[in-house]
This record gives structure tokens, C-alpha cells and sequence, in this order.
């Protein structure tokens, strides 16, 4: 096991833990850099995990590190998604500016909603979201001078200051980099007063309401900036899907995003990323999966004959082209994750480095949640 | 000039008048403490003083300031910090993060600075890390400065909470039963404590609490309350042989 020695505060501050650490994440960065060139024809793919995870990182900021669950955060992407494409190709302003814009758009529509929602809390502030979301899709629908409506609306690939990044290599490289600077971004705010408000209030209101925390304020702050990130998620998202219409940003997609840093690991910006491709890549297994599974699963019954065989085929085959099945698999995962790991893939991430860096002294009770009864009497 | 005052203090939650008429006045720099039976409404003043509830009727007023419709979360900026009954860490932080916290009414960068972590902002955070340190040291807390506060005990939790309300660095600490829970040993440490908060810190307590033998210890004054209302202030000694203070605990 290693132990940093801390000669410095300044050594607390910074975004990585020691030397070796920060080396790690170098690492990582190459061998982000170097994908285009190992596995090009999942370029697409890709670009979709580095968008998801700037989702990730808006709801993780809102549900992870300041506790308040929203259903409807898709919205918060179509109203960028939709002032981007609006304000670069109906405005003819530049590409960048559109970016902003649907950050700022999307963040004041939040601050709109969050003014009257954050006065609920727990479960009523998700349903108010979710009615939000609802009657944000409807705007999209009816609003057509602006969504194109139910007709949609076509984007074009993006040009940046006259440069093109029209390639997946190259909107593979724009999508990493935005993801990149929204970590950047969203750990600078953690590591500072507005970060350690958000997570007060998480972790108890009341208490942070007596060291001085304005809730409210650095409610509607949280819901603002995750409506930013959403926005310029929703951007960067217009391109990648190529084409707008209002049933993309249903509900089912708000749900998807919650899945993400639910089984990612609530309260941690690596459970952001790690639910991102997770989500972003398990549609791509499953349909790799469907054309594998029924020859590879009725090989075994090949000693029974040629007719066994195809039988197992295909009862296989019409099983895995059932058209419900994808969203079966999310939510079977889901109930698995919260029964099994609550912690999500970075709680599981964390204790395989605790057992290899302790190795051979890892005992199981470590992470074993321990009752508390001192909370009983909780005020209001 | 007024430190702290409460002037007829009334609140009603629904029927029930759990405090009913309460008049004290706080001097600076002194300990002053407030006993009762359970139900008495000790909890329930902090609560109004810290602005939880509002009160139905009476005055609140801090350094010739009426506070009584301060907004809750202004209390603290005003130099009061208080500490809770059932401790209120946040749990799934370290002990350093808690304190850090407390530090939060003395936050001067922007939003826009933290989202680019600005130099000033470095320094800003190096100071309240010594600011922490500082408290640290006082509490002797070293050894717990990076556990998560769901892996402490008890007694270690009371003190962290203490700790985060002194690096507020309030004019007065509202202390809620500071010794429930804890050990005679932790206990007899928590009276060396809140004499050091008022003899070398210069920070006035208030507090509420059942253990006699830590209140005879440190308080100068002692207000008691029966069924809300006061019935007898003065030295610990005078109270406790007051006979309605005998009388409210052992009946008769």
C-alpha cells in the first residue's frame, strides 16, 4: 500500500492525489488520444460515451452531490440541443456562440423551474421535474417556427471557426474535449465552498442551514449549473444524432441518464464517466450479442443432432430479437445494482483497488454499512 | 449594550405551548446554561434562536440587533454557531471537509472564480485550511482529520461537531447537550473544552444540559424551565436547591 507524505496544504488542493496518481490519468488521456486509431469503427459509439458523460456530470452534480433526483433532465438537453441547431443555423451566428447559448438557455429555464420546485423536496421536487420534462416536449412539438416540430429538424456537422468536424475522428476528438473540460470544471467546484455547500445540504439541511448555507440559493445554483452541462451536452448531442424530433428527449431518456449515475456510483465524478460508457456502450453489446448468442449457445447440444440443435437456435434466436428486450436488460440491471452494489461500478472499482493495495488483509466488513440510531430524532 | 437577549419567548405548535414567556439575557463571555425535564422546551429555544422555528410571539436580540426574522441561514453570519442534540455531521464527508465547511460564512471567492480555481481561490482555501488547522489543534483531532465521519465513534463526533461550529468563529456558541451520550471520561474532557472555548477562545456558550456535575463545572449562570416556562435563574448551586427546580424534577 502506498502513503502519500503531505508536506504542504497546497498538496490537499490539488485535482490529483500525488505524482503517481496524476500519472495514471496521463495514461488514460493517451490512450483516449490513441482510440481512433485501435478501434475506428466504434468511433461514433464513443463520441455518444464522452456526450453521455457530460450528462453523467450534470446529474451527478444535482443527484449525487446535492440530493435532489430529477426525471426530467432529457428536457434540459432538447432545449439545448434545439437552441444550438436554432441559433447556428437559423441565426447564422457561429458555432461556439450557439454552445453558450444553449448553456445559458438551458441553465435560465432551470433557474425558472428550480425557483418554485426546490421549495419541495425528495420525491415531489422528481415528480415536478418529470411534469417538467413533459411540458417541455410538448413545447417542442407545438413550438414548429423554431423545433420543426413533429416534422423535425435535419443538423448539419459542425464547423468551428471554419474548421470542419464533420470526420468522426475529429467530432470523436470535440466530444472528448468537452467532457475533459466539464470535469475540469466540475472538480474545481467541488474542491471549493460552492462544492462543499452542495454536499451539506446532501447530507443534512439543517445543518447546513446553521453553518450559514443559503439552501435555496445554492439549490437553484446546483440546478443551474446541471442544466448548463445538460445544455452543452444537448449541443454537442444535436450533432451526433443528426437529426431532431421531440420524441427523442421522452422521458425514457431522462430515465436513462438517472440509470447512469445510479448504477455509475451516486457521489463520484468517475461514477459519472463509468455509467456513461456503460450505458452508452450496452445497446452495442446487445445487439453484437444477438447475432452470437444463438449459434454459440446451441453448439453444446450438437452430441443430441442436427435437428436439437437448430431447435435451440431457434428458440434463441426469436428470444433475443424480441423488440423489448433492451430496456428489460436496463432495468434488470438496475434492480441488480441497487440490491447488490449500492455503491454502483466505482463503489466496485474502489474495493477491488482497496483489496489489491492491501492484498493480502482486505476483509469484507470494510465497506459494511453500519446501523446508526442516533438520527431518530431528525428535525421537521 | 445588549449580548444576547430573549424577550418573552412564545411558541405554540398546535395546542401545545412548548415555550411560554421565556425572558433571559446572555452577558458576553460568560457560560450560561438552561436545564429542565425532558419537554421542559430547552431544544426548542435553540431552535428559535437559531431560527428553525419562528417564534409566536417575543423578541430575539444579538449584539442590539433584533433578530427574531433573520432568515435562518443568516444566523450564522451574525456569529451565532450551534451544535445539535442527535448530532447533524455530514456523514459521508471527512472530518477536514466538515470543518471546511463551517468555514463557509467566511467565503469570499465567486462562483466564476471557483469554476476556473483562480489563484486567489487557491489562497482563499489555503486560509481557511489553517483556519481549520487551527481548531484541529485546539481539539486535538489530528488523528481523525481524514476519516469519514460514518467511521468515528460517538464521542469523536461530538467533538468534530464543536469543531465545526467554532470554525464559524461565532460571537456565541449555542451548545445542545454536549455531554448526551458520552462517557464520564469524554464528559469530564467536554467541561475542560468549553472552559478553554470561553477562557482562551473569548467565545460566550450557551447551552443546554442534563449532566449536573459538567453544568456545577462550567456555567456562571443556570436558567432552569418547567413545562416551558422559567422558574428559577442563578448559580448552578442556588437553582439546583431552589425548591421549585426540586420540585419540577422529583415532583411532590
Amino acid at each position: 500500500m502506498r502513503f502519500v507524505f503531505k508536506t504542504s496544504y497546497a498538496q490537499d488542493l490539488g485535482l490529483f492525489r500525488d505524482p503517481v496518481q496524476r500519472n495514471w490519468y496521463a495514461g488514460l488521456f493517451l490512450a483516449a488520444l490513441g482510440l481512433p486509431l485501435l478501434v475506428p469503427a466504434y468511433l461514433p459509439d464513443l463520441s455518444l460515451v464522452f456526450i453521455y458523460g457530460l450528462c453523467g456530470l450534470s446529474l451527478m452534480v444535482l443527484a449525487g452531490y446535492t440530493g435532489l433526483v430529477s426525471l426530467g433532465h432529457a428536457a434540459f438537453l432538447g432545449i439545448g440541443a434545439y437552441t444550438h441547431v436554432y441559433v447556428v443555423q437559423d441565426l447564422g451566428l457561429p458555432w461556439i456562440l450557439g454552445l453558450v447559448l444553449a448553456a445559458l438557455l438551458s441553465a435560465a429555464v432551470s433557474m425558472l423551474v428550480g425557483v418554485p420546485a426546490l421549495r419541495m423536496t425528495g420525491v415531489y421536487l422528481t415528480i415536478a421535474t418529470l411534469a417538467f420534462a413533459l411540458i417541455i416536449q410538448e413545447v417542442f412539438t407545438q413550438w414548429d417556427r423554431v423545433t420543426g416540430g413533429l416534422k423535425g429538424k435535419p443538423v448539419d456537422k459542425p464547423v468551428i471557426f471554419g474548421i470542419s468536424f464533420a470526420k468522426d475522428t475529429a467530432f470523436f476528438f470535440l466530444c472528448l474535449a468537452f467532457l475533459i473540460l466539464g470535469l475540469w470544471l466540475t472538480s474545481n467546484l467541488l474542491r471549493s465552498p460552492t462544492g462543499r455547500a452542495w454536499v451539506s445540504i446532501r447530507d443534512s439541511e439543517i445543518a447546513a442551514q446553521s453553518m450559514g448555507v443559503n439552501l435555496a440559493a445554492y439549490k437553484t445554483l446546483a440546478f443551474a449549473y446541471s442544466a448548463g452541462l445538460m445544455g452543452v451536452a444537448g449541443a454537442l448531442f444535436s450533432h451526433k444524432i443528426g437529426f431532431l424530433a421531440p420524441d427523442i428527449f421522452s422521458v425514457l431518456l431522462s430515465i436513462q441518464f438517472l440509470l447512469m449515475v445510479v448504477v455509475g456510483g451516486l457521489g463520484s465524478l468517475h461514477g459519472a464517466v463509468f455509467g456513461a460508457v456503460f450505458v452508452a456502450m450496452l445497446p452495442v453489446g446487445i445487439s453484437q450479442a444477438r447475432d452470437a448468442v444463438p449459434a454459440l449457445f446451441s453448439q453444446p447440444f450438437a452430441v443430441l443432432g442436427k435437428p436439437v440443435v437448430n431447435a435451440v437456435f431457434l428458440v434463441l434466436d426469436r428470444f433475443v430479437k424480441q423488440p423489448g428486450l433492451e430496456p428489460g436488460i436496463f432495468g434488470l440491471i438496475l434492480v441488480l445494482v441497487i440490491l447488490f452494489e449500492p455503491l454502483g461500478i466505482y463503489g466496485r472499482w474502489a474495493k477491488l483497488k482497496l483489496y489489491f493495495s492491501i492484498f493480502p488483509l482486505y476483509k469484507r466488513a470494510t465497506f459494511r454499512r453500519q446501523r446508526a440510531y442516533m438520527r431518530s430524532e431528525r428535525l421537521r | 449594550m445588549t449580548f444576547f437577549k430573549a424577550d418573552g419567548l412564545v411558541i405554540n405548535f398546535g395546542g401545545i405551548r412548548a415555550v411560554d414567556g421565556v425572558t433571559f439575557e446572555v452577558d458576553a463571555g460568560e457560560v450560561f446554561t438552561i436545564i429542565g425535564p425532558n419537554g421542559a422546551g430547552k431544544t426548542t429555544i435553540f431552535n428559535l434562536i437559531s431560527r428553525i422555528y419562528d417564534p409566536s410571539a417575543g423578541r430575539l436580540t444579538f449584539c442590539d440587533e433584533d433578530i427574531t426574522q433573520v432568515p435562518p441561514h443568516e444566523i450564522a453570519h451574525r456569529g451565532i454557531a450551534r451544535t445539535f442534540q442527535n448530532i447533524e455531521l455530514f456523514e459521508h464527508a471527512t472530518v477536514l471537509q466538515n470543518l471546511l465547511l463551517g468555514r463557509h460564512t467566511h467565503r469570499r471567492s465567486r462562483f466564476v472564480e471557483e469554476l476556473v480555481f483562480l489563484p486567489r481561490v487557491r489562497a482563499l482555501e489555503l486560509a481557511h485550511r489553517e483556519a481549520a488547522e487551527k481548531v484541529i489543534d485546539f481539539l486535538d483531532l489530528q488523528p481523525y482529520r481524514d476519516s469519514l465521519i460514518v467511521n468515528l465513534p460517538y464521542g469523536v463526533r461530538k467533538v468534530v461537531e464543536m469543531a465545526r461550529a467554532l470554525c464559524t468563529e461565532p460571537k456565541l456558541l449555542l451548545l445542545d447537550e454536549p455531554s448526551s451520550g458520552l462517557s464520564v471520561e469524554e464528559t469530564e474532557g467536554m467541561a475542560f473544552w468549553i472552559q478553554d472555548i470561553r477562557n482562551l477562545l473569548g467565545i460566550t456558550v450557551l447551552m443546554v444540559e442534563h449532566d449536573m456535575s459538567l453544568v456545577s463545572a462550567v456555567s456562571d449562570r443556570v436558567l432552569a424551565l418547567n413545562y416551558g416556562r422559567p422558574i428559577a435563574v442563578g448559580t448552578a448551586r442556588e437553582v439546583q436547591e431552589h425548591p421549585e427546580v426540586v420540585k419540577a424534577y422529583l415532583g411532590g
